[in-house]
C-alpha cells in the first residue's frame, strides 16, 4: 500500500512548467533518493509533498489524503509528514529541548512532561541528548541538523522529507547527519530525500528517482541505476558529480 | 509688566514640560496599540485587510503632522464634534505613530527567515500559534531598538499642538517670550529640555541596538 502517491502532479511558477506530469508512488519504509541538476525540480517536488507548494493539476495524498495548502489540511499533513530544510531552520530564541518540545505541546497537545521525555528520547537517538539547554547558535551545523531532525521525529511522522539537508554544512559535519539517517532507515522510516550525496543513495537508498526538466527521467534500484544509467542525461549527470 | 525671573521662567518650562511628557506617553500608547492592530492585519492574507493598512500608511506618512492636527481640531469641530486641543493632539498624533510604526515593525517582521514560518507550518503551528510563539518573540527583539528611536520622533513631534493651542512646552516657551521678550533665552531653555528628553533615548535605543547585534 503505497504511503505517498502522486498522480501526473504539474506546477507552474507563472508561466514557468516546473513539474510536469510527475508520477511517483513511495510505500512504507522506503528510502527514495531524488537526485538531478539544480532546476530540475526536486525541491518544489518535496514542496508540493508536503503542502508548502501549491500544484496545479493533477493529484498528490499521503496516507490516503488528499495534499493541498489549505491551512487546516497542511496542519493535519504535518501530522504524518515531517521536514527537514538545508538551512536548519530552528527556533534561535529557544533551546534545543524547547525546539523539540514545542510542536508536541502546542500541537498534540501533550503534557510537558511526555513532551520533555520524548524530546530527551528523540536527542538521545541523534546524539545530542547533552545539548538539551543549549542554544542553536552554540551549536555546530552538523548537531543543528540533527536537532532539527529530532524535532520532525518528535512529531512521529511517517514519512520524513529532507531538502538537500547537508548542503550547507562542512564536508567534515555531512557523516554525522548521514549516520543519523542510515540510522533511521535501518529502523525502517520512510525517507524521502533530495540529495548530492550518491554513497548514500547507492548504500543506503532503497531506489534512486533522478529528475530532469521537471519529469522523472529515470528510476529503479539504486545500485542498478548508477552503476549502468540507461539515459544520456543521467550519464551525464553521473559524469558531473562524480 | 510682570518681570520674570529666571527661576520663574525655570519653573514655568519645566511644569510645562510634564504635559509634553503626557502628552508623548499617551501618542506613543495610543500610536503603539493602534500599530499593534494594524500589524495583526497585515500579517493575516487577507487582501482587503492588507490594502485598508497600506492606505492608512500612505495617508498618514504622506501629510504633514500639522495638517493632520488642524483637521482633527477644526476639522472635527467643523462637523459638529466637539474636541479639545487635548483630544485632537492626541488622536492626530496616535495616527501619525502608528503610520511609522507599523511600516517599522514591518520590516523588522520580514528580516526573519521565511524558512521560521516554512518550518513552523510543517510542525503544524497554526498562522496564530506561529505568530505567538515564532515570530513575535524574535520580531520584539528587532524591533524594540527601532521604536525606542522612534519615540524621539513623536516627543518632538508634540511641539506642533502648541499651534491648535495645547498648552506644553513649545506654547509655554511662546507665552513667555511674548512676555519678556527674551527669545534667545528661552528658546534656548526650550531646546534643552527637548534636548534633554531625547537624549537618553536616543542613547539608549543604540544601547539596545549594539546589545542585539552581539547577541546575534
Amino acid at each position: 500500500m503505497s504511503l505517498v502517491n502522486l498522480h501526473q502532479v504539474h506546477k507552474y511558477y507563472g508561466d514557468n512548467h516546473v513539474l510536469k506530469g510527475i508520477d511517483l508512488d513511495i510505500k512504507a519504509g522506503e528510502v527514495v533518493s531524488i537526485i538531478g541538476k539544480s532546476g530540475s525540480g526536486k525541491s518544489t517536488l518535496l514542496r508540493c509533498i508536503n503542502g508548502l507548494e501549491q500544484y496545479q493539476e493533477g493529484g498528490i495524498t499521503v496516507d490516503g489524503k488528499e495534499v493541498t495548502t489549505e491551512d487546516i489540511q497542511v496542519r493535519r499533513l504535518a501530522l504524518s509528514v515531517g521536514m527537514i530544510f538545508q538551512n536548519f531552520n530552528l527556533f534561535p530564541h529557544m533551546t534545543v529541548g524547547e525546539n523539540v518540545m514545542l510542536a508536541p505541546t502546542i500541537v498534540l497537545k501533550k503534557s510537558k512532561a511526555e513532551a520533555e521525555t520524548t524530546a530527551r528520547a528523540m536527542l538521545e537517538k541523534v546524539g545530542l541528548a547533552e545539548k538539551f539547554d543549549s542554544f542553536p547558535e552554540k551549536l555546530s551545523g552538523g548537531q543543528q541538523q540533527r536537532v532539527a531532525i529530532a524535532r520532525a521525529l518528535a512529531m512521529s511522522p511517517k514519512v520524513l522529507l529532507c531538502d538537500e539537508i547537508t548542503s550547507a554544512l562542512d564536508p567534515e559535519l555531512v557523516g554525522e547527519v548521514l549516520k543519523v539517517l542510515e540510522q533511521l532507515a535501518k529502523e525502517g522510516i520512510t525517507l524521502v530525500l533530495v540529495t548530492h550525496e550518491m554513497n548514500f543513495a547507492r548504500d543506503v537508498g532503497s531506489r534512486v528517482v533522478f529528475m530532469h526538466q521537471g519529469k522523472v527521467w529515470e528510476q529503479g534500484d539504486p545500485k542498478t541505476i548508477l552503476s549502468n544509467p540507461q539515459t544520456d542525461e543521467l550519464k551525464q549527470f553521473m559524469g558531473a558529480v562524480l | 509688566m510682570i518681570e520674570f525671573s529666571n527661576y520663574d521662567i525655570l519653573r514655568n518650562l519645566l511644569f510645562a514640560t510634564q504635559w509634553t511628557i503626557l502628552l508623548s506617553l499617551a501618542a506613543f500608547i495610543g500610536g503603539t496599540t493602534v500599530a499593534l492592530t494594524l500589524t495583526a492585519m497585515r500579517l493575516t492574507r487577507n487582501p482587503v485587510m492588507q490594502r485598508i493598512v497600506k492606505i492608512y500608511v500612505e495617508l498618514f506618512q504622506g501629510t504633514p503632522l500639522l495638517m493632520q492636527m488642524f483637521l482633527c481640531f477644526f476639522g472635527l469641530s467643523m462637523l459638529g464634534y466637539e474636541i479639545s486641543a487635548w483630544g485632537a493632539a492626541i488622536l492626530s498624533l496616535t495616527f501619525f505613530t502608528s503610520a511609522f510604526l507599523v511600516e517599522i515593525w514591518r520590516g523588522c517582521i520580514d528580516t526573519l527567515p521565511k524558512g521560521q514560518w516554512e518550518a513552523s507550518r510543517c510542525l503544524g503551528l497554526s498562522f496564530l500559534q506561529t505568530l505567538r510563539h515564532i515570530i513575535l518573540p524574535q520580531a520584539i527583539r528587532v524591533a524594540t531598538a527601532p521604536t525606542v528611536g522612534f519615540s524621539v520622533q513623536v516627543i518632538k513631534g508634540t511641539a506642533l499642538a502648541s499651534v491648535i493651542g495645547f498648552v506644553e512646552l513649545t506654547k509655554v516657551g511662546t507665552m513667555l517670550n511674548n512676555a519678556t521678550f527674551e527669545p534667545f533665552k528661552i528658546f534656548t531653555l526650550v531646546a534643552l529640555i527637548y534636548f534633554m528628553l531625547c537624549y537618553p533615548l536616543s542613547l539608549y535605543s543604540k544601547h539596545l541596538e549594539k546589545k542585539f547585534n552581539v547577541s546575534r
